[in-house]
């Protein structure tokens, strides 16, 4: 199918919007928008919004960013979910960060750390059962390097004072211990949770070694913001150190207390997630003079951008480390590519994911000669739509919290090859007959970054768009028009 | 009959855990059956009943077994003067956790564990001075008390708080059954004390159902942990009490308030000369500058 124009894709916002109520309808107009290469972002899209209510969002809490995508992932500290049970639980070992270590002895990410809430708790305070809590932890877990206390909703209620729990076991126990004030109902989004995330990091974790020796070399990155989801990180890892840097640090998957604390030592930090993290690289700018650079793993293209872009804030060793590296994998991702553009040229794909991959892949789409005909954040900011209008095609659809109703009628119209969300998005469009790839988790795949990860993205890619199964099963609704006319030659 | 349920509330310090136990007391003394429900943290709504500091409480037994859940009903009722049944819902230490949860708790777990039988005659829920929060609200929901007086005196800030407790019985009593039963009078000699709580009560659209004057046996059946019903029954105080049950077992003014706009009831004040008229010339001026 052909592209929609610019008329086409307004009268397509116009005609999903119809259905709203007024009010709801006013609201939601913001949030949808045409991509005009020419406007402002600032104009076009309104973002960063509460989320209407009635309306089925996507998006999390801020117990979720902090928790879940910042504080999580850090491997060696154990992380408590204070308040009832169930916030903890559910999100256990929920993100795929993975991680080097032995569970339970050096590495926490999959257990379940919880002051588990009852009436008691509520209503006496649950400051002691919290100071309980990290005196166990000490004996039962006594590898683990620090604590942080992630407060679920109730805390902010009942103002439990976890800021002096925390400093006494600091105290006490001579390790980190940090408390954040993430409680869910908090701001419209995950997006708070991970500025407030960042902010107890600068609080808490930042400087804690500034006295301390350390032996610095003038190549020394950090990685920040890669979650190491399937492997992320380490396929991004390898291609840094291959053309001559050392990565000190890796912000947050598979990270350490360690690698954070000894972060301000760097000379560059390099930032992935820009949404997630972007605050305490700002900070680490400000209080240190360390800059601060964006790049993308995804896709050939992108990751040669991005490594000769890293190379400029270094000498030449790095600039030709960089040169190598291109060289040493173009023949790599030029058999990838042969192999996989042809199966997969002018496929068309609509995202609808998180922090910084509604843009960022869109490159490694495009090396395989697909196109992204539709885009949008759970919890983006401005500045995250700045950076997108650049990235999309002219007259292609931008959708800011997409509701599910929304997502769907724009799939049903736009009719793309592919669509790429999250788990609560997929079957309801495989059902609809439209192949469909999970970007928030890879679908259990990954990773994606790197060299090495764009050829198991290529892979994936084909895998589910060419899959055999689309062709034999015919959806119910289809199957009703042909059985018609066989019943009435019975 | 069927069980009353009651809801005291008022200033705090304004004397409603001390009315409360005395016209409790003088009801059993009438033969009903009676339970106070106390929902304050500090849980003093019962002692003069039982001649006991305070109560062990719901919540503080709570805490100690686990949960709510492992409780009975008998651990948390106590049986004093006059067959009172008596229950604290007990709570925090100012400044931690969450009281009005503490309220809530305690409330539920009376209803599931069956405390409100059908034998009782009343039910008087004590509650704290200020309604600061939703669980402070909880004795006011649905099913639970339909009658509330407040206890006021002739105080600016008693009458101020009386008023915005109306307010707040307004919004149960459009969705639910609560009615405003009327204003208790509980003196402090203040002029023409009577008069000013009538034209109150008249405002709100209620009743001033008694005047309760102030007499030092009170504090010297507190001091015994009494009520002046049980230390001294012949004294003319008891029969100020006794007449209070009588007119609320009596009582069948039970209306939706009418609460009165904050400058009618400053008006109110200063045609009864307890409120000066305010200088508007003086507002926000410093001292050196009224000098000047």
């Amino acid at each position: 199918m052909a592209a929609l124009t610019r008329e086409e894709t307004e009268a397509l916002i116009q005609e999903v919007l119809e259905v709203y109520p007024e009010k709801a309808q006013k609201d939601r107009a913001k949030h949808l928008a045409v991509n005009d290469h020419e406007a402002n972002a600032k104009k076009c899209i309104t973002s960063n919004r509460k989320s209407l209510p009635g309306v089925m969002t996507i998006r999390g809490c801020a117990y979720a960013g902090s928790k879940g995508v910042v504080w999580g992932p850090i491997k060696d500290m154990i992380h408590i979910s204070h308040g009832p049970v169930g916030c903890g639980q559910y999100s256990r070992a929920g993100r795929r960060n993975y991680y080097v270590g032995v569970t339970g002895v050096n590495a926490f990410g999959e257990m379940n750390f919880t002051s588990d809430f009852q009436e008691r708790d509520i209503v006496f305070g649950g400051d002691k059962k919290l100071a309980k809590l990290i005196d166990e932890i000490e004996v039962l877990f006594p590898l683990n390097k620090g604590i942080s206390v992630q407060s679920e909703c109730p805390i902010g209620l009942i103002g439990d004072d976890i800021e002096a729990v925390s400093k006494k076991a600091t105290a006490k126990f001579g390790k980190t211990v940090v408390p954040v004030r993430c409680e869910g109902f908090r701001g419209v989004s995950q997006s708070l949770g991970h500025h407030i995330a960042n902010d107890a990091i600068r609080d808490w974790v930042i400087g804690n070694r500034d006295a301390k020796e350390f032996a610095s070399t003038p190549y020394d990155v950090a990685i920040i913001g890669d979650y190491n989801i399937g492997g992320d990180a380490w396929s991004s890892r390898i291609l840094l150190e291959e053309m001559g840097l050392r990565v000190v640090a890796q912000w947050s998957g598979d990270g350490t207390l360690a690698e954070m604390e000894n972060t301000p030592k760097v000379k560059l930090n390099l930032l992935h997630c820009y949404r997630s993290m972007n605050y305490i690289s700002r900070h680490m700018e400000e209080k240190y003079g360390i800059p601060w650079v964006e790049y993308n793993f995804f896709g050939p293209t992108k990751v040669e951008e991005s490594l000769r872009k890293i190379a400029t804030y270094f000498d030449d060793t790095i600039k030709e480390g960089a040169e190598r590296v291109i060289a040493k994998y173009k023949a790599m991702m030029d058999a990838v590519i042969a192999k996989y553009r042809p199966r997969l040229e002018g496929k068309r794909v609509m995202l609808y994911v998180g922090g910084l991959r509604p843009r960022h892949v869109i490159g490694a789409y495009e090396d395989l000669g697909m196109e992204v005909v539709g885009t949008g954040y759970e919890f983006a900011h401005n500045d995250d739509y700045e950076r997108t209008v650049k990235e999309m095609g002219n007259a292609t659809l931008l959708y800011d919290d997409v509701t599910g109703f929304e997502f769907e009628e724009f799939v049903k119209k736009v009719k793309p090859d592919l669509v790429g969300s999250g788990i609560k998005e997929k079957f309801i469009f495989q059902k609809m007959g439209i192949p469909f790839r999970q970007m928030h988790s890879w679908d259990y795949s990954g990773p994606y970054h790197g060299y090495d990860g764009f050829a198991i993205f290529a892979r994936d890619m084909d895998m589910t768009l060419n899959n055999p199964c689309w062709k034999t099963q015919t959806p119910p609704w289809k199957k009703n028009d042909d059985a018609a006319p066989l019943a009435a030659a019975a | 009959m069927a069980l009353r349920q009651c809801a005291i509330y008022g200033k705090g310090g304004i004397g409603k855990s001390t009315t409360t136990q005395n016209l409790v007391a003088a009801l059993a003394e009438m033969g009903k059956k009676v339970m106070i429900v106390g929902c304050d943290p500090k849980a003093d709504s019962t002692r003069l009943i039982l001649h006991s500091k305070a109560q062990t409480s719901v919540m503080a037994l709570a805490a100690e077994a686990g949960s709510v859940e492992d409780l009975e009903l008998e651990d948390v009722l106590s049986v004093g003067y006059g067959g009172v049944k008596c229950v604290e819902s007990g709570g925090p230490e100012p400044g931690v956790g969450c009281a009005g949860r503490g309220v809530i708790t305690a409330i539920n777990f009376l209803e599931e564990e069956g405390a409100y039988d059908e034998d009782l005659d009343f039910v008087f829920y004590d509650v704290l001075g200020d309604v600061v929060c939703g669980g402070f609200a909880m004795p006011i929901r649905e099913n639970k008390a339909q009658e509330i007086y407040i206890v006021c005196s002739g105080e600016m800030m008693a009458m101020y708080a009386a008023n915005n407790i109306a307010k707040g019985i307004v919004k149960y009593a459009n969705s639910g059954g609560v009615r405003l039963a009327g204003l208790i009078c509980n003196s402090r000699n203040t002029d023409r004390e009577d008069e000013l709580i009538i034209a109150l009560a008249e405002r709100l659209g209620t009743q001033m159902i008694h005047f309760v004057p102030r007499d030092n046996a009170v504090q010297h059946a507190e001091i015994r942990r009494m009520t002046v019903i049980e230390y001294d029954p012949t004294h003319k105080q008891a029969d100020e009490y006794r007449t209070l049950a009588r007119k609320v077992f009596e009582n069948k003014k039970f209306v939706i308030p009418t609460p009165i706009e904050m400058e009618e009831l400053e008006s109110l004040l200063m045609e009864f000369g307890i409120m000066e008229q305010e200088d508007e010339t003086i507002v926000g001026k410093t001292a050196s500058e009224l000098a000047a």
